[in-house]
Order: structure tokens, then sequence, then C-alpha cells
């Protein structure tokens, strides 16, 4: 096969995948007409995979797990669903669905993880971990301080990457298709060559993380040779495109188990190879389908081995294999391609899913077309979401990104991050008003808040003791934060992803918070009703007397959307005080994913009348069945927390029912983009998609054999939703569905 | 006799707003309105409150927002015209019945006039209207009555399109919820054949027919 010309740039002499992009795209504004269905080699893999998932889940979620090998880059030799359909190859083990142990982010979480599943790792295994091998994990609580264990243990931080891998690094998995391994080696050598003294701590640890990249990177031509690949080179036609990124991107999947592992924005690189042979009449649109459903089934199948207590965390399983999808170039071209549309494609191929999670940039300048299909899509199978590309290219300078996670901006290639879970805003809040002790068990957290000695709370009293507290809280969390990340890179760094990085990136912090709309609403009831606290005989504040109204958040309403911009801007003013770990630069979100009712779990009665306990909304949302004022206010009130106050993304998970999007199949799609459209007008930053009734979800509670596919999106990503714990299905259940807008 | 939303009936009672309050949520809304959105006044009958909706639609085109009543016309004075002709971007007028017999059947009022009166009105003003029918087998769907409708309706230049809205049942629990007897209970919901059949027989008449 003939070796593509493609127009030539900088990337013919530097690593720059966005030149190549950039050159040799062909934007596409036709409609979807032009797809294919699912090939017979693609339905039966498909059937083995559905076979080989209800399987999973009737094994207790887990079908199968390696306890012999440590799982690495070259780890295990190949595996297939059923070989001779297969037209994209690789998986994470020998087996389908076959777990593997990563025990460098902790082995106790392994242990416990097999242990729970009646297993154990090997005697070899064992001996090596309780005698000789230290962890990320070991590391971290060697280093943590007292103050850091209480804060962790009494849910004010929540989530922490400190027993397992910290994720959100997105390799530029694009690069080893474009270049092959072995100029990937070429250049990184240079780098290292480059890197002299003097020998500084920095010196000495970024050349030995450059010589970790070159080795992962000779494990990678090693992982291809099992299945009969040649990484060396670049890939010469689309089936090796879609082959070695996806190669690139296994390679990092074998090596980590973090929470959010995403895949970048592959879709529209791997257009210009497709483009190339359709146009050469190599392949048909058949074939271009085929190959990227097979793909995306491949990263249907990733998994991790987890904990149970990790679901209350992370429910349903997720794997954020996350691909950003559209968006424009700042040139002004679209960089949607026939791919975007053939990625998204899959969900009807397919069948919807959670994973990969597909992320539509938007614009208002997308073309009409891709946008009418977008919307269709988030109306057929409620499994996308979007995000303010125009929002995010302006303000963060590039339009060559992929998002990390659910919300976060990462420059491909050049940018990398630290994953820091989250905060309890709203347990700090209680702080505020219990002399700096926890509402729950009365030890003191934070010292120099005076008990709040007054019958009645008063705004401007509580306020001086939040800040208090938010100064106070994200001095511990940066500290935790700085422990954790120091040892990540020293016992679990990510060389596959790194190897496929420039060297030296750019770092940033994503801190987070949870537990906004309970700060907003709890400020606003102080502030606008009259709040009396009741109090147990330890003074602490048990439940809350409210008299009178209070404006909620949700309901496009001035009065108390500036209480939640404000808390937002100034927990983050606090954080970008504080120094951090290798320089990064510290941003912060305000995402939950279903650590929500978790966090809720955790947290006293709050001043806003929400009882001890109770969930509290996800990332940004309005608390359920507050917003009541339609569609359109909840989705202002969110609109206004800036999203420079709030760089890693903010989060809005919005379920309408079908009929009040509008009346025919036409109306609908014509809305919910214009909502769009409208939404990010306003520089919101996200926006999860739900179009379903409440029935539904009640009937796939009681009859899960019939929804095995039903998939919603709950907070930055989607789960299946018969995957969830009975009480997440409930909380989700009761959150607002708008009826009206 | 029928009513989607029978809680807006009442000329009594609801809540008040300051105009410049509902001016101002629509401005935060005029970023999801696209190409076609706007302010839309329904009810009950919004005309009944023209003398209030004259400055508030004056307000909502000072800020470059479209404005729409969504009425049954059965109310022509001077207030009501000059909110039309001066204000109103698009009507959409709901025609409830063909024949005087069948107007005070369903409705209970014995003006069916005044609604083709004010479509005369409007048609004479040039600017646009929607028309909405409600399909009730055997009372409003037959073809004899749909043919009624595209003759007497079809040298109107106004009209844009006509949409047909297939009796359905979901406001009955409403009305049983206000404690009001619904007397349509017999009358079942149409048949695909019969919305197909109407859309067949008034594409002959008007420029687009759109199934609700």
């Amino acid at each position: 096969m003939k070796v593509a010309a493609f127009k030539n740039g900088i990337w013919n002499d530097t690593i720059n995948v966005r030149d190549f992009v950039q050159k040799n795209i062909s934007p596409y504004h036709g409609t979807h007409e032009f797809l294919r269905g699912p090939s017979s080699k693609t339905e039966k893999l498909w059937e083995i995979c559905k076979q080989a998932t209800q399987e999973e889940r009737e094994n207790n979620g887990v079908r199968a797990v390696d306890i012999d090998t440590i799982s690495g880059v070259s780890a295990f030799k190949a595996g297939y669903i059923d070989k001779e359909n297969e037209v994209i190859v690789g998986l994470q083990t020998d087996v389908l669905l076959k777990r593997a142990m990563k025990p460098f982010g902790g082995y106790k979480v392994v242990q416990k993880a097999l242990g729970e599943h009646g297993l154990a790792p090997s005697n070899t295994i064992s001996d090596l971990f309780e005698k000789y091998v230290k962890t990320h994990n070991d590391g971290v609580f060697d280093a943590y301080t007292t103050e850091i264990k209480k804060f962790r243990s009494l849910g004010f931080l929540t989530g922490l990457p400190d027993n397992y891998a910290r994720g959100r690094v997105i390799g530029d998995y694009r690069r080893l298709a474009l270049y092959g391994i072995d100029t990937l080696i070429d250049v990184k050598k240079t780098d290292l060559e480059a890197i002299e003294g003097p020998m500084t701590d920095k010196v000495i640890r970024l050349r030995e993380e450059v010589a970790e990249q070159i080795k992962s990177l000779k494990e990678m031509l090693q992982m291809g040779t099992y299945y009969g690949l040649d990484l060396s080179r670049p890939a010469q036609n689309a089936q090796e495109a879609v082959q070695w990124t996806y190669m690139a991107y296994l390679a990092a999947v074998k090596e980590q188990d973090g929470a959010a592992m995403s895949l970048g924005n592959v879709s529209s690189f791997l257009d210009i190879f497709i483009e190339k042979d359709l146009e050469a009449g190599l392949i048909t649109e058949a074939e271009a389908q085929e190959y990227i459903d097979q793909f995306v089934m491949k990263l249907r199948m990733v998994r991790h081995l987890r904990m149970a207590a990790y679901d209350d965390i992370f429910a349903g399983d997720p794997t954020w294999v996350t691909e950003a999808i559209g968006g424009m170039f700042s040139d002004g071209r679209t960089k949607v391609t026939k791919s975007s549309f053939r990625f998204l494609h899959t969900l009807y191929n397919l069948g919807p899913s959670p994973e990969p999670n597909l992320t539509v940039l938007w614009s208002e300048r997308l073309p009409q077309n891709f946008k009418d299909f977008c919307a269709k899509v988030s109306i057929d199978t409620s499994s996308i979401q979007f995000e303010n590309d125009e929002l995010m290219r302006t303000s963060r300078g590039s339009d060559d990104y992929g998002i990390a996670c659910c919300v976060s901006f990462q420059d491909l290639g050049k940018h990398i991050q630290f994953f820091g879970a989250r905060t309890n805003l709203a347990k700090t809040l209680l702080l505020a008003i219990n002399g700096g002790r926890c509402e729950n068990t009365g030890k003191l957290m934070v010292e120099g808040i005076p008990e709040y000695t007054q019958d009645i709370l008063d705004i401007d009293t509580v306020m001086t003791n939040f800040r208090i507290a938010m100064k106070e809280v994200a001095r511990v969390y940066n500290d935790s934060m700085n422990i954790i990340h120091y040892m990540h890179d020293k016992y679990y760094y990510e060389k596959a992803q790194m190897a496929l990085i420039d060297t030296n990136p750019k770092v940033n912090i994503a801190y987070g918070i949870a537990g906004l709309s309970i700060v907003a609403d709890s400020l606003s009831a102080i502030k606008h009703a009259k709040v009396t606290p009741i109090r147990n005989e330890e003074g602490l504040t048990v439940d809350f007397k409210i008299e009178g109204e209070f404006p909620a958040y949700g309901n496009d309403d001035d009065r108390v959307d500036s209480l939640a911009a404000n808390a937002v801007a100034d927990f983050n003013d606090e954080l970008k005080k504080l120094a951090v770990y290798k320089d990064a630069e510290p941003t912060m979100s305000v995402l939950t994913i279903t650590s929500n009712v978790v966090y809720g779990k955790k947290t006293g009665a709050t001043p806003d009348g929400r009882k001890k306990g109770v969930p509290f909304a996800p990332g940004a949302n309005p608390m359920h069945g507050r917003d009541t004022h339609g569609a359109i206010a909840s989705l202002n009130s969110v609109a206004k927390i800036n999203y420079l106050d709030s760089l890693d993304g903010i989060s809005n998970t919005f379920s309408i029912v079908p009929k009040s999007l509008g009346a025919s199949d036409e109306d609908r799609i014509s809305n919910l983009a214009t909502t769009l459209d409208g939404y990010f007008a306003r520089d919101a930053q996200h926006l999860n998609v739900n179009v379903f009734n409440r029935d539904t979800l009640i009937d796939a509670m009681e009859h899960p054999e019939n929804h095995p596919q039903l998939t919603i999106r709950v907070s930055g990503y989607a789960v299946n939703f018969i995957r969830l714990t009975k009480e997440q299905q409930l909380e989700v259940i009761t959150r607002s569905f708008h009826e009206s807008m | 006799m029928y009513c989607h939303n029978p809680d807006t009936i009442a000329t009594s009672g609801g809540t008040e707003y300051d105009i410049e309050a509902l001016v101002k949520r629509a401005v935060n809304m005029k970023s999801y309105f696209g190409k076609f959105g706007g302010v839309t006044v329904s009810g009950g009958e919004p005309l009944l409150q023209a003398k209030a909706l004259i400055p508030l639609f004056q307000r909502l085109k000072e800020e470059g927002i479209h404005t729409n009543i969504d009425t049954n016309g059965r109310l022509l004075n001077h207030f009501t015209t000059e909110l039309l002709d001066d204000y109103s971007d698009l009507v959409m007028l709901d025609i409830k019945h063909m024949t005087e017999a069948g107007f005070e059947a369903l409705t209970g009022a014995k003006n069916k006039e005044t609604t083709f009166n004010f479509a005369k009105h409007r048609e004479a003003s040039g600017k646009p209207m929607w028309l909405r029918y409600v399909l009730l087998p055997g009372i409003t769907n037959t073809p004899e009555l749909l043919h009624q409708l595209g003759n007497y309706f079809k040298d109107y230049k106004t009209i844009e399109k006509i949409e047909l809205q297939p009796y359905h049942k979901l406001g009955v629990h409403k009305w049983k919820a206000l404690g009001w007897k619904y007397e349509l209970d017999e009358v079942q919901e149409n048949t695909p054949e019969e919305i197909e059949q109407a859309v067949t027989i008034l594409k002959d008449y008007f420029k687009e027919v759109k199934v609700n």
C-alpha cells in the first residue's frame, strides 16, 4: 500500500500533531446521511462483548482477574475477542474483561479488591509487595501529617488519589500513529541529552523521568510485536492509524488505573488518514465505520480492578475514556469531520454506552448539520456531554485540547494536570458556625474561629468565619496535594503517557469543591430569612430553624446566584495563594462525580434546611427540587459561576422530559441545539444532557434485565444505570427533571 | 369543553407580576431563543389582559424580542387591535369549529364570527399568523369540516402554516384536580390514519401543515 502524501509543515521537523491536523484536515459541513451501519464482523464481536459484560454483572461485577501478573505495557501477551473478526486488535490482558493488578498505586487496595471476590495475589506478588516494593500509597502515608489524616477521615477531603493512580494525564496517543516509536525515542534521547547540570533535585528528577519514558517506548514496541504490529514506524493507512493510536492508549491503561484515563481528541486526526484512503479508493465508508466501531468497542471494554468502596465515589465502574469531538480552530474553521459523526454514530451501531465518554466541544459556529446530529444523538441516547469550545479555546489559548475526566481542559501533548479530588465546602461552612469544630465529632479542625454565641445567624459574622475556615481548609488541602503528587511521581510515574507528551510540560493542579448549592442556599437563608441553629449539649449544630422565605440557587435570581459565584471565587483565591509541587498552576473545579451522595452522608444538617446525611446536588447543580422556575432559569444560575474562577471546570447535569423539549423529533432537536447555543453564549462551561422520563428509570430499577444498555449522564460522565447501587439510583431519580423550559 | 391548561382559565386569582420583572426574565432567556424563539403569551385567553399586554410587548420589542399571542380570537376591541397591529410579531389563532353549532357546543359561546373577524383583521394588517386546529375525532376531524376550513382560509396570504393538535387526554387529570366534570370522556384519541387523512386534506389549502 502506498504511503499517503500529506501536506508538510513544522510537524515534519518537530513533534507537533496539531500542525499536522491543521494542515491536513477536511472539515465537513454535510449531514449524517453518509453513515453506515455495523459490519457483520462488528456485530459478531459486539455479541461476544455483550455476553461477557452480562457474565461480569452476574459475577459480582468482575468476570476474571489475573492474580499472577503485575500489569504493565508489555506484561501480557496478545488477547482477542474473536481474532478472525477483529480489524482493530488489543486487550488490556490476554482475555476479554479479565482485570489486572496494578499495585504500584497501593498494594492494600489490590489485596482488598481481590479479597472481595474471594481471591488473593499470588505468593510471589504478596512476597514482593509485603517485603520489598514500596508503593505510592506507602509513600503518601509516610509523609501525611496528623492534621491531613484528620481532614481526610472526617470527610473534609474525600476521594484523594492516595491509594491508586491519580489519572487525568492524557498522553497524546496520536503521536504514535503519526511518528512511530523510532522517531519518538530519538526525540526523547535528544531531550535527555539537553537536560544538563547543575544537578538540582529538579534536573535529576527530569532526567530520570525522560529515561523512564524511553524505556516505556521500547516496551510499547514489544507490546506491538505480540500482535504482529511494527510500531517502530508511522501508521501508513487508516486502519494502522486507528490501530497505532489504540496501541498507545492501551499502553496507558495497561500501566495505570487512574480514575480518569481520557483519550484526547483523536477523531479528526484519524479522519485525515481515513479521507486519504477513501479518496484513493482503498477502503469503503463501511470499512471506515468498521474501524471506528471496533476501536470504540475496545474502549468500552477497558476495565480496572477496584474495591467496592471506590464505587461510593465513582459509581458504575467508570473509566473516563473521554474523547473530545468537534470544536473550532483558532483560524475560524471547524474541526468537525466525517469522523466526528462516525464516533457519535457508534452509539447507534453498538447501542448507547457510558464509555468512551463522548464530549462535544460546542460552538455556536459549528456546522448546523453537526449541531443537529449531536442534539439527535443526545436525545436518543443520553450518552454524550457538551462543553463550551469558545470559552475554553479563547481563555486557555489552545485549539488542540482534550478533556481530562469530565470537564478539565488539557492542551494535548503540552500540558498535564495533577488530579486533586475535592474538598467539602458545605462542611467548611459548618466550621464557621461551630467555632472551627467538626459538626459531627466536635473535633477542633481549624483554629481562630470564635464560638458562635448569638442565637440568630448573622451573615457578616458567618462570612468572616467562613473566610477563615476556607483559608485553613485550603492550606491543609494544598499540603495533602503536594505530598500525593510528589509520591506519585516517585513511585507510580506515568512513563508510558509521559513518553507521548513534551518533555517538561506545563502542569496545573486540579483542586475541587463539593456542596456548592448547599453553601449558596445556606448563605441565602442566613442573609434573607431568619436562621436559628439548634445545638446539642456540646454546642454543635444539629439542625436549623428557618423563618421566612429565601431565594434558592437555580432560579436565575442574582440575590443568591451571586453568593454561589462569590464562594467559588473566594475559595479559588485562597488556593491560588499556595505554592504547589513542580510549580503547578492552581485551578479548581466544581464537580462531584457521584460523590455528592457520600459527601452528603458525611455532612451534618445545613442552614438551608437540608437534613444531616442528605445527598448534595452533583457538581454545580442547584439542589434537587429547588430550581422551580424552569430549565432556562436553572441553566442561567449555573452560567453565572465564572469559569476564570474555576478553570478546571464547572459541571452541570441537566435532565429534561422529552415532551418539554418539543412535540416532534424535529422540534426537540432544534430546541436542544438552540438551548445549548443559549447556555454557552452565557459563558457556561459544561452540560450533561439527559432526555427521558422518570418512569423509564423507575422501570429500569424494577426490571434491569429490560434495560441492559440504559445510559444516563450523572456528573461529567455517564453510567450504565443498572450498575448503580440502589441508593445511587434513587438519588438520580429524585433529581430535578425539568418539565418546562 | 377541553383545554390543555384548564388551570389558566379562571379570570381571577393567579400571581401579579411587575412588567419589568417579566421583561428581565425574557431578556435573560434571549440567548436561548435562536432564530425562532421569543415570548408567547398564552392562556386561558391572553387577550382578556390586552390592555396590560400592550406595555409589556412594547418593552419586549424595545429589547429586540419576538412577540407572539396564542389566542382564540374572541375579543376584538381597540386594545386588542393595538396590541395586534403594533406589537405582535406573530399570532397563533385557534380555530375551534367551522360551524356555529359546533363552535357553541365546544365553547359554550355563540361568537364564532368574532374569531373569523379577528382573522380578517390580521390578514388586512399583512402580519404573519398561524392557525391552530384541534382534531377531535367525530367532532372536528371529518373530511367535510376540514375542507370547509381549507376553503375558508385558502386565499389568506398571512397564514404561514396550520398546526394540527391531535386530541389527547394528558390534561384530563388537571380537570379532575380542579373538580370539574370532563365532558369529552367518551371521545377517543386520533388514530394515525385519521391524522394522516387530515394532513392530506389540508395540504391542498395551506403552505405548511404541521402535526404537534
